[in-house]
């Protein structure tokens, strides 16, 4: 994204782009068979076997999901037994207070639009999104990362990171062009 | 060494490359000149624009005399409100179908018409809220409908069908919503990259809340996108089939009837594919998008109303068998009154429009002629508005009672709100094809990406693992 000030002279990442996905899969196993740890890939749209290539695991929005679907199920039935029950108990044609399966309905609905909800904000939080500003955006021609490019970062905080012998490394792996990223 | 795989080959027709796909769909946001103004975009638009008008005269004459402006009265109490109500509902359903349950079954064709569907889907629950809210005669105080802690001690009843609808319709809404906005995100960020005007870069990045398309944000928005979809499938049933509750749940002939859940959800996706196609058929042709969106798209979408089709044609049967098999006098008189009372053309239009004609579909040749799968599938439309029709009024209008049997007639009034809510949605459609990628623009460079086949990647020479800071 254009027109982004840098905020300040730190290192971010030394930043390959490629032209074929399978360039940039290939090269982020290479990366990580060579030792590199805090890799990023940026790609336009989603590779399955991108997070194994990178090594990422995170199984953290699933059960912000589970969870959210519990709450929503608690909440469901709870509020019908607490309005029945408690709050306002009433004799409609001498039927239980507590009418298991006429309070199944809204329970279903509840526990949907909870877990709905935790999908939805669990993969933004987890994202940190909305985030406007990223270093990775400072990367020359990194609109394209979300058109027809794509991005291999070895970052900066990488234990193995230097300066000139990473650069060489992603020069080795056929990229249309390197680049070093400050932020 | 591309290998191609046969299955997925023709979904994208034509030599496409990413930037292509950018270029075909984006392009018809960004370069409004060329697309818009010497199609018959402004026709569609301005005809939405007119029935909308109609439909805000409807509701503020509605709301300054009150819904005895409609022709509905006791024993009639819903008529046209909640016929339209259940016909919009039903093609909103379409747009989850395909978003939804082609997703978690791998059907790749799904990517070309999702986007689209699930607008469909949101502008179309829209105009469904609107009757309901309507018919409560005071919609400001529809939030009453749902459970708060209030002054008046009071709660709603939970026991209740029209309860349950409720709380249906509005997760469903929600869910849809959030659907739909998270399926967008990346490409917001496509169209925020492609930008060249600064308030437009702007506004598209806060749309896209700097996403960046990296690998860890793919990853857990794989996962999120696929539990909603998940969870969105098992809540689409269950919204038609709450809906019909509210007429199965009741004693009135033709209503108390078991077969009704499974016969509305398959006369939903019957009306939403319908929809879809009303709409997909002229857009891909105005937009030049017949090679995204392909013959084969239209053949498999004309073979899921044909299914569907038939499952409700077997409803219609069941409904006359149990009618007959019930024993009930008024069961079996109100058949009779379906068949040749005066609103026995209702009937038999709604037999001919969604029993007979879908048949047609059975030729592939058929199903490959847009021009009459178009008119087809806009008999479907009239059909299962139709097939509404003969459900709710045309059985309230028979009673246990033989002295409380009284016609119904619609008003004009009816008939505004009714295409009052088509220019709505028409008008939220036009506006949606001319400022929002109506393709999934990261879902078909996926696809692209499936359709192309593995490119062998071999470096030069055997590249060691240089470095010299010495790791392993």
């Amino acid at each position: 994204m254009a027109g982004f000030t840098k905020h300040k002279d730190t290192p971010h990442a030394l930043v390959a782009e490629f032209t074929h996905p399978d360039d940039l899969l290939a090269a982020a196993r290479m990366a990580r068979s060579g030792g590199y740890k805090n890799l990023e890939a940026y790609s336009p749209f989603p590779m399955h076997e991108m997070s194994d290539a990178i090594g990422f695991k995170d199984q953290r929005v699933p059960w912000i999901v589970f969870l959210g679907g519990l709450t929503g199920a608690f909440c469901g039935f709870g509020l019908q037994y607490y309005v029945n029950v408690w709050d306002y108990p009433m004799n409609v044609g001498g039927r239980p207070l507590v009418s298991i399966p006429s309070f199944i309905p809204i329970t279903f609905e509840a526990t949907i639009l909870f877990a709905s909800l935790g999908a939805f904000v669990g993969m933004l939080a987890m994202n940190f999104l909305p985030q406007p500003y990223h270093p990775i955006f400072n990367t020359p021609n990194f609109e394209r990362a979300s058109q027809d490019r794509f991005f291999l970062a070895i970052e900066a905080s990488d234990p193995q990171f230097d300066r000139e012998a990473t650069q060489k490394f992603l020069e080795g792996l056929n990229p249309e062009a390197v680049s070093y990223v400050e932020g | 060494m591309a290998t191609t795989d046969p299955f997925y080959e023709p979904l994208i027709e034509g030599d496409q490359t990413f930037t292509t796909i950018d270029e075909k769909i984006a392009g018809v946001i960004r370069d409004q000149k060329r697309y818009h103004f010497k199609h018959p975009w402004y026709l569609f638009f301005g005809f939405g624009f007119l029935l909308l008008n109609v439909l805000l005269l409807s509701i503020a004459w509605l709301l300054y005399q009150g819904i005895g402006i409609w022709g509905n009265n006791v024993p009639t109490a819903w008529a046209f409100d909640i016929v339209n109500f259940v016909w919009w509902i039903g093609i909103g359903h379409a747009g989850t179908l395909i978003s939804a349950i082609l997703l978690l079954m791998r059907q790749q064709w799904r990517n070309s018409i999702n986007r689209f569907a699930e607008a469909m889907t949101i502008f179309a629950v829209m105009c469904a809220g609107l009757f309901p809210l309507l018919h409560t005669g005071r919609p400001w105080v529809a939030y009453w409908l749902f459970p708060y802690p209030n002054i008046m001690g009071m709660w709603p009843q939970f026991r209740s069908p029209l309860m349950w609808d409720v709380f249906a319709v509005s997760t469903y809404f929600t869910v849809s919503l959030l659907f739909w906005f998270m399926g967008l995100i990346p490409d917001f960020a496509t169209m925020r990259d492609r930008a060249t005007n600064g308030i437009l870069q702007k506004v598209l990045g806060l749309l896209s809340m700097g996403w960046r398309g990296s690998a860890r944000h793919w990853h857990r928005y794989e996962q999120a996108y696929l539990l909603l979809a998940g969870l969105s499938t098992p809540l689409v049933l269950s919204v038609h089939t709450i809906v019909s509750y509210d007429f199965a749940v009741s004693i009135v002939p033709g209503w108390n009837i078991t077969v009704f859940p499974p016969y509305f959800v398959a006369g939903a996706v019957f009306a939403g594919f319908a929809m879809v196609l009303l709409f997909a058929i002229p857009v891909r042709k105005a937009y030049g998008w017949k090679e995204l969106i392909t013959m084969k798209h239209i053949d498999w979408m004309a073979k899921i109303m044909l299914a569907t089709g038939l499952i409700v044609f077997y409803g219609y049967i069941l409904e006359v068998f149990y009618g007959w098999y019930s024993g009930e006098k008024v069961e079996w008189a109100l058949n009779w009154w379906r068949f040749n009372g005066p609103y026995a053309p209702a009937y038999w239009c709604l037999i001919l429009f969604n029993g007979i004609i879908p048949q047609l579909l059975w030729s592939p040749k058929i199903r490959r002629n847009t021009t009459v799968v178009w008119f087809i599938a806009f008999g479907i439309s009239i059909g299962m508005w139709l097939e509404r029709f003969v459900i709710i009024p045309m059985s309230l209008m028979r009673n246990y009672l033989p002295s409380s049997d009284r016609m119904y007639y619609p008003t004009v009034w009816d008939f505004g709100m009714f295409f009052g809510t088509i220019g709505l949605f028409l008008f939220l459609m036009m506006l949606f094809i001319r400022f929002m990628p109506v393709i999934n623009l990261f879902e078909m460079k996926d696809l692209l990406y499936k359709l192309q086949g593995t490119k062998k990647v071999v470096y030069d020479d055997a590249l060691p693992a240089t470095n010299p800071a010495g790791g392993e």
